[in-house]
């Protein structure tokens, strides 16, 4: 909103213009008395923990306090990036995010597809509703869930399938093995956001001009190349925005992760930068070093986004920021 | 002439198959999405060594309700049941009041620090310090083992506040100008002018706010897992899952009750499978009352995101 809006002219005009600011703010009081209280909040949980960035580049002991540690500059840094362990968790972090990325998003788009062809609403609305279910859980719960889907014992749903159809002959270990762990993950992201995820793409669908679709149709062309020249075309920015906003994502996560591969063999493909934060700072002491590398993750987060933003608004699509 | 009719014959046959296969399609997405959790419903009214026999799938063999009761019985699973239920109630009260005040003043034109504040919150999500300050701060307010580390902390939710926002923007503003010049303060145009319009984006946002509180385990298992009166009921199953998975499989566990009798006792299993239908049934019979409210709210949250 421009401050050529009207409504705020008007407003405006209310105060004296001679007078000074501080009429304005007695005659705003009550808003500055309803938003205050949150940005106090707000300081105090996102803004006054930053300071603890300063524990990064020292060799930070709690009875110390921050003033009293020791100052060793940028050696957590140096040492972090030396760390064999950390740059597999860095690996492990962005190849499982980046598969389920993909896809997610390449399942969503497709199922939004699928869903806005069908003609019968009861069936629709039913397929949608029970397609948001597993959002709804939480990851223990979708954890426990996986883990009998998958599980080696005499009620693993998939193995069962599996020696029925013939296509194996004994059970796999899914969830021990970590040659799978990485499609396990993926399979567990898709099954709980999907039909979450095409609300959007459904909604972006629904305001396509139906003109287009009826001059295609003229042209002689088929329900696929509709979907192909019409629909998808329409929700691009759509995608584009939503890309955006998951790429500052990409090196978080550590649910499913931490809940199901915590042991075992599938630790070396399990484990995320979150996880190795989680590890290294609050179980074994080790502060400084995990707060260097939860800086580490935030500095590449906001690149990230700032960068695909950047990128987006030199192709003339919409931005974010 | 020949090709021509097999032209109609195929323009004709063309919606019968697609849509004959989509259906097919969409019934495997449901099934896929449904059978996981019809199947542990199905488990948790079983006998829980008749489970181990396998074999369960869409209905229980051996009704029992033994599970359920075993629950119920546990006193900390009681215990995460009623704080559960506390900090979604509270967490969703207040993170509405919150997101809504919020949003109003920030969708004020006038607002003299619109812009900064805007900004102020804008930049928290993007920004966020991380698990090791974020635990040292909580250490020195004094809020680890304490109740209001559910609530606090995750108040306010900027993306909540832009939703709302961006819904009172799409309201007639001479409402709130009309108000105005007939004298209402802004306390008074909140809660009778605008509130009562915003109805479907509260109900959304309420729903979020009510699904993060009741889905959160790791704040309990970072901050209050040394104190088990602050235990929540995710965070009960999360001990239970990784005490499970850690231990040998559950075939073994078939061979500690051997015997053909059917005696009332608790497997690893079907504790799980009991307390994942009380840990997610709440949410479950909600939200598709609430479905046409919050995909409005997805959509306005993403738009202006």
């Amino acid at each position: 909103m421009s401050d050529h809006n009207p409504a705020l002219q008007t407003l405006r005009a209310k105060i004296p213009k001679r007078e000074n600011k501080w009429k304005i703010y007695v005659a705003q009081k009550e808003l500055f008395i309803m938003i205050i209280p949150c940005m106090i909040i707000t300081f105090i949980f996102c803004y006054l923990p930053l300071t603890g960035w300063i524990m990064a580049f020292e060799n930070y002991l709690p009875y110390k306090g921050y003033l009293g540690s020791s100052w060793v500059g940028l050696d957590q840094f140096m040492f972090l990036l030396q760390n064999p362990i950390f740059w597999q968790t860095f690996r492990n972090t962005v190849c499982m995010s980046l598969l389920s990325l993909l896809f997610g998003f390449v399942c969503a788009i497709g199922f939004a597809l699928l869903l806005n062809e069908m003609r019968v609403r009861v069936f629709k609305n039913f397929t949608q509703t029970i397609s948001y279910l597993p959002h709804f859980l939480s990851w223990v719960i979708v954890c426990a869930l996986v883990q009998g889907l998958f599980s080696t014992g005499v009620d693993g749903t998939l193995n069962n399938l599996l020696m029925s159809i013939g296509i194996i002959h004994k059970p796999i270990l899914w969830l021990g093995d970590p040659k799978y762990f990485w499609w396990v993950n993926t399979f567990a992201n898709i099954w709980k956001e999907v039909g979450w995820n095409s609300i959007i793409y459904l909604a972006a669908m629904s305001s396509i001009d139906p003109e287009l679709y009826e001059s295609c149709e003229i042209d002689g062309g088929n329900r696929f190349s509709k979907m192909w020249h019409i629909t998808l075309p329409g929700i691009r920015t759509t995608i584009l925005v939503l890309l955006i906003m998951n790429i500052g994502w990409v090196l978080n996560g550590y649910e499913f992760q931490y809940l199901a591969g915590n042991r075992g063999l599938v630790l070396d493909v399990s484990q995320t930068i979150d996880i190795f934060v989680l590890k290294y700072g609050i179980q074994l002491g080790n502060y400084s070093l995990a707060t260097a590398a939860g800086i580490f993750k935030s500095v590449i987060s906001i690149g990230l986004v700032a960068y695909t933003n950047h990128l987006a608004a030199k192709f003339d699509e919409g931005t974010l920021l | 002439m020949a090709t021509e009719r097999t032209e109609i014959r195929r323009k004709r046959l063309e919606p019968i198959v697609f849509h004959t296969i989509n259906t097919l399609l969409m019934s495997i997405v449901i099934i896929v999405m449904l059978y996981p959790f019809w199947n542990t419903v199905a488990v948790s009214f079983n006998n829980a060594q008749d489970t181990l026999r396998g074999g369960i799938t869409f209905w229980p063999r051996a009704f029992s309700l033994y599970n359920y009761q075993t629950v119920f019985k546990n006193e900390l699973l009681v215990i995460g049941f009623v704080n559960s239920i506390l900090r979604t109630l509270l967490g969703t009260a207040l993170g509405l009041l919150v997101a809504a005040l919020v949003g109003y003043v920030l969708s004020r034109p006038e607002f003299l620090w619109r812009k900064f504040a805007t900004y102020f919150f804008l930049v928290t999500m993007y920004v966020s310090a991380g698990l090791i300050p974020n635990y040292f701060l909580m250490k020195d307010l004094h809020m680890t083992n304490n109740f209001l580390v559910y609530i606090l902390p995750t108040l306010v939710s900027v993306f909540n506040i832009i939703v709302m926002r961006s819904y009172i923007q799409t309201l007639p503003s001479s409402m709130v100008e009309a108000a105005n010049i007939d004298g209402a303060g802004h306390f008074r145009c909140f809660f009778q002018i605008i509130l009562p319009c915003c109805k479907p984006v509260l109900a959304t946002i309420a729903l979020w706010c009510a699904v993060w509180q009741w889905d959160s385990w790791f704040d309990t298992f970072i901050y209050c897992s040394s104190n088990t009166n602050l235990t929540t009921l995710q965070y009960e199953m999360m001990k239970l899952l990784s005490s499970a998975m850690n231990s040998a499989t559950d075939r073994s566990a078939a061979s500690i009750f051997g015997g053909n009798q059917l005696v009332d006792t608790v497997t690893p299993v079907s504790m799980r499978a009991a307390i994942t239908v009380v840990a997610s049934v709440p949410i479950l019979l909600v939200y598709p009352f609430l479905q046409k409210y919050f995909v409005k709210g997805v959509t306005i949250g993403a738009v202006k995101g």
